[in-house]
């Protein structure tokens, strides 16, 4: 039984090819002004990675928040679901996810079989979202990939930013910038402010072991450390955080293929 | 008697000189990186263009975000008890002030130039200036112009974010959907317009509205505002400088009880 997910977030598009239960592929792809066809290139994609075709596959989930428009998806499932999901195929112990996307962010709680038991989300403001970070690379010319690793190597400590809205912060660091403030350490005060705030979400849905990371940001090691210490677990990190969404669609795929008469 | 005040806002900084309830001169300049340079400047701006000189303003008050780097005055007053002196000395039976500036928004209920209540937002970028900047930026249009041409608009498109980085890639993609600007315009100044009547129903004003701060040169906003309030709004010529305004009417109370 082959299936497939496709999860189109805000910034990224993803398809996950699934055999039984080993992982045949998948791609990753930003997203364009069109998320049928951000669907349609990351699916094509894949299929080439896998070396089959599209008839090949025997059923389609679609999710994130492109997912109504997948025109070639059977069914479409909520990410929280799907993210729950996949997070528990890597980690069956998982009772507590984070989901760092581009434009949102999400506090999951599952019980032991995967399945959501509360949640809570931001997808109001930019800040506590993955773009935030994405701002403060391009304001500071450093690589996104690179962005985690320098808050940690602090040169005379962190600058705190003390304005909570991204537009506000944008002018705040560059006026550290211009009293000649060290990049490394106004970073720091970037991921500490992000950090604080996806502290905040996940408090409300309360925090158990274990605890996975999943989605962009889970790839930022500044985030992650400083958030580990506030709620005093380790974060469990997949080996590719941003596939974690569409491997919860193909493994729900598979659940109703399994339920159909046959 | 003359005196001064000093309004250093996060983007301009005002001066306002006064003698005897009657404004002699004021002046406008970018903020920039020092607020106590830029209250320097347009403090002495405001001098030479009432003709005085330095020596013959007796006190100066000084308000805004910057008001506690400006080393020219002795004295600082908060923004929202200047915006409703301002205001009052302007219109007499003015009940609600609603500042809109370029990085904070706050509306004030006032009688007889005494604060009741007020409400206000300086955390988020929605519903202040700097929301309409970047989308004036996103759209390629002036800043001044945008407000008269969402009056053009006949169609209805809302921005359903409300955050200001999100509502710009909304933006930016009812652009790549080839909507008109004028409809995207229009819907840029309801986003802002409802929240600034959001924080503005927090606290119920009565008598006449006065709308000061950069943004109420914004027609469009003034006719959303308008619209959503059911009743007209006033605007003073100068809206920018009534908080520096009443930062001179403050000095001058301050004057004549000693």
């Amino acid at each position: 039984m082959i299936t497939a997910g496709v999860d189109i977030g805000s910034l990224t598009g993803k398809t996950l090819i699934l055999s039984d239960n080993s992982i045949l592929a998948w791609s990753l792809i930003p997203t364009g002004a069109n998320s049928a066809e951000t669907a349609t290139r990351a699916t094509d994609l894949a299929l080439k990675k896998a070396n089959i075709s599209l008839d090949n596959i025997d059923y389609i989930v679609s999710t994130g928040y492109g997912r109504v428009v997948v025109p070639f998806a059977h069914k479409n499932i909520t990410e929280i679901s799907c993210h729950a999901k996949g997070a528990h195929w890597f980690l069956p112990q998982v009772r507590t996810i984070l989901d760092m996307g581009g434009q949102d962010c999400k506090a999951i709680r599952c019980d032991a079989t995967g399945k959501v038991t509360d949640f809570a989300m931001n997808d109001k403001c930019a800040a506590g979202a993955g773009r935030s970070m994405e701002i403060m690379a391009e304001l500071l010319a450093i690589p996104l990939a690179d962005l985690g690793q320098n808050s940690l190597e602090l040169v005379n400590g962190e600058v705190a930013i003390s304005s909570t809205c991204v537009v506000f912060a944008r002018s705040e660091v560059l006026g550290y910038l211009r009293h000649g403030m060290h990049k490394n350490d106004i970073l720091a005060g970037a991921c500490e402010a992000l950090a604080s705030r996806v502290y905040t979400l996940l408090k409300r849905v309360g925090t158990e072991k274990e605890f996975v990371i999943s989605g962009g940001i889970a790839k930022n090691i500044g985030v992650v450390e400083r958030l580990e210490e506030k709620i005093g677990l380790k974060a469990n990190i997949a080996f590719e955080p941003q596939i974690v969404g569409a491997l919860g669609a193909a493994l729900f795929a598979q659940e109703i293929l399994a339920k159909q008469p046959k | 008697m003359i005196t001064g005040g000093i309004d250093v806002g996060s983007l301009t900084a005002k001066a306002v000189i006064l003698e005897n309830g009657k404004i002699l001169s004021s002046s406008l300049s970018l903020t920039g990186d020092s607020s106590n340079e830029a209250a320097i400047k347009v403090m002495e701006e405001a001098i030479k263009k009432a003709g005085l000189s330095s020596g013959s303003v007796q006190y100066i008050v000084s308000t805004g975000a910057g008001k506690k780097e400006v080393a020219l005055t002795s004295e600082q007053a908060t923004e929202v008890m200047c915006d409703a002196k301002g205001a009052q000395l302007l219109y007499p039976q003015v009940g609600g002030v609603i500042d809109i500036g370029a990085e904070s928004c706050r509306v004030i209920k006032c009688d007889q130039g005494n604060v009741v209540d007020f409400a206000m937002n300086d955390k988020c970028a929605a519903g202040t200036g700097i929301f309409l900047d970047a989308m004036a930026k996103a759209l390629e249009v002036k800043p001044e112009e945008m407000g008269e041409l969402s009056l053009k608009s006949t169609q209805n498109i809302n921005i359903t974010s409300m955050c200001a980085v999100f509502a710009e890639s909304e933006v930016v993609s009812l652009i790549h959907r080839k909507v008109d600007k004028v409809d995207i315009l229009k819907g840029i100044h309801k986003s802002i317009a409802t929240r600034v009547y959001g924080l503005a129903n927090r606290i119920r004003i009565e008598g006449d509205a006065v709308v000061i701060g950069g943004i109420a040169k914004n027609v469009g906003v003034i006719a959303f505002l308008e619209e959503m309030m059911k009743r007209k709004v006033v605007v003073p010529r100068d809206p920018q400088i009534v908080g520096a305004l009443g930062a001179a009417i403050i000095a001058r109370e301050r004057v004549m009880a000693k």
